[in-house]
């Protein structure tokens, strides 16, 4: 029996679409126009202000420094996050459940009070530098979303497949390697994506983290922001927005993007 | 090696970087409040008695509970509509909430700094049209803090839910239907009550995130209306009182824990398929 969806319903749907997007499209407008102020719809159609990014330094600087940050950051916690979702559903009677929440917590610790709390202990308490602590925090950020993507999809694992590898003499590392990894490889793939797009979007931890000379894009956004206001920051943001589409090719050739209703 | 060291050894990297990272500095944090040398609670009291604190305190509050309920009400309605879709259409509608959702919030809160501002988008439209005479200030208001909020947090509620509201079967309603149930009841007594597991998590990340935002207040409030968030940095990092910022951040970690900590239990309470 198919059902009919009350119109009015259908209508709330459409407005909450248009809401969702209409100001990302009012972004690409604006990074568009042909005028020296921000406006919508674009007045006159042009690039430079996309070429302008790269005449602006800082924008530049703070580009690398996000991109090297994220890609660092992200791959720190898949190195520790993916041994760790492993034994998490590998040796589920070994270890106690509570651990799990363990690595939930910088989701449940306001990311603005880790931020602070980094800043005093790590960058003022024992001065260690900017990107060795910046790097941290966004280990620590993304943590949660690797061990978890990747816990996913180690829980559809058969791990009877590694012990079968095992008992026919494969060593338990390579076995790791060649019979568990690959078989994760999407979860790998998606929580990798999702963590770096966390990483390179965070202004949380990064506002506290960031100092002399070492910023992020971000942060460089926030500060340009309020100053001036021409469409070099729209054009800018859609660039983030690209990013945000390659993600989410990703997510969706890996393990779909409906994973994330789930 | 025994198998329990060897799963030891494996968590061990991740759990160290939380417990030391993590879990040091903000106790260290909290240990910072009660150093104060007028007595342990001096700074708590300081806090609570202040005026302006409370103020920021109650705001913050209350910005995050509006954005909630805007936020459940737009979020139900959109999430019953996509759950519902034919696949090929619910596919497109997802990821145009994943879109915003995966795009930063320094990008998104720009945006209403474009749409809400004097000479913004929303003041030029107004203004051809004849409706007003002279710009509007919307900015630095908590209306455009909470618009700006609520476009933050409602793609997580709409694929918080749609992953809820799918697991409804439609054989469910339908029966309900069959039964003699009007639309209002079949919603009330069957929908309604299935729901709200993913009603109450989708309620706790929108609350907790709104009220302990950043960027949003920092770009749309201003000033005038700063929240826990922007109060903390600014404690912080512009009149560099690290007590009075350790105490903000321990009455924001306590709030959070508290609402996450009540609501699981209300969660399982309510949950129809675990009583």
């Amino acid at each position: 029996m198919k059902h009919r969806i009350h119109p009015l319903l259908i209508a709330a749907t459409v407005v909450t679409f248009l809401f969702l997007l209409g100001p990302l499209v009012v972004i690409i407008g604006a990074a568009l126009s042909d005028t020296s102020f921000l406006t919508f719809p674009p007045q006159g159609l042009t690039l430079r202000w996309f070429s302008n990014i790269f005449e602006i330094s800082a924008f530049t600087r703070t580009m690398g420094t996000s991109f090297m940050l994220a890609v660092g950051g992200t791959t720190l916690s898949m190195l520790i996050g993916i041994p760790a979702a492993y034994a998490m559903a590998r040796y589920r009677v070994e270890l106690p459940a509570f651990l799990g929440n363990v690595f939930v917590l910088p989701i449940l610790i306001p990311e603005i009070v880790l931020g602070f709390s980094l800043m005093k202990s790590l960058a003022a308490g024992i001065g260690l530098p900017i990107m060795a602590a910046l790097l941290i925090g966004h280990a620590l950020l993304v943590l949660p979303y690797t061990v978890r993507v990747v816990g996913a999809s180690l829980n559809s694992f058969d791990f009877s497949i590694e012990e079968a590898a095992v008992s026919l003499g494969c060593p338990r590392l390579k076995a790791f390697f060649i019979v568990v990894l690959p078989n994760i490889r999407a979860g790998i793939i998606a929580g990798f994506i999702l963590a770096f797009i966390t990483s390179l979007n965070d202004v949380s931890i990064s506002i506290f983290l960031t100092g002399p000379g070492v910023s992020t894009l971000p942060i460089q956004l926030l500060a340009h922001m309020e100053q001036f206001f021409d469409p070099t920051i729209a054009s800018v943001s859609v660039l983030l927005m690209g990013v945000t589409v390659a993600v989410m090719a990703v997510v969706e050739r890996t393990l779909g993007l409906t994973f994330l209703t789930k | 090696m025994s198998t329990r060291l060897r799963a030891w050894l494996f968590v061990a990297p991740a759990t160290l970087l939380v417990f030391v990272f993590l879990g040091l500095p903000v106790l260290a944090t909290f240990l910072t409040t009660f150093g104060d040398p007028k007595g342990p609670f001096s700074t708590y009291a300081a806090f609570f008695n202040s005026k302006f604190r409370m103020t920021v305190l109650w705001r913050t509050m209350e910005v995050a509970l509006i954005t909630t309920i805007i936020s459940v009400a737009i979020g139900f309605v959109t999430a019953w509509v996509v759950a519902r879709a034919p696949s090929r259409l619910k596919s497109l509608l997802i990821i145009a909430a994943v879109f915003p959702l995966l795009t930063g919030v320094v990008v998104r809160s720009f945006a209403w700094l474009v749409i809400l501002g004097k000479n913004g988008i929303l003041n030029s439209f107004l203004l051809k049209i004849g409706v007003i005479s002279e710009p509007l200030s919307m900015l630095y208001t908590q209306g455009s803090v909470i618009v700006a909020m609520v476009y933050l947090f409602v793609p997580l509620m709409i694929l918080t839910l749609v992953g809820v509201l799918e697991g409804i079967p439609q054989d469910m309603t339908d029966a309900a239907a069959s039964l003699g149930a009007t639309p209002a009841a079949t919603f009330r007594q069957v929908v309604l009550p299935m729901a709200v597991p993913g009603l109450i998590v989708g309620s706790v990340l929108v609350f907790t995130g709104s009220f302990t935002s950043y960027a949003t207040p920092q770009l749309l409030g201003g000033e005038r209306q700063m929240m826990m968030g922007t109060f903390l940095y600014q404690r912080a990092m512009v009149t560099f009182d690290w007590v009075g910022a350790s105490t903000i951040a321990a009455v924001m970690v306590v709030v959070t824990l508290t609402t996450v900590l009540v609501m699981s239990k209300v969660a399982r309470k309510l949950n129809p398929v675990a009583g």
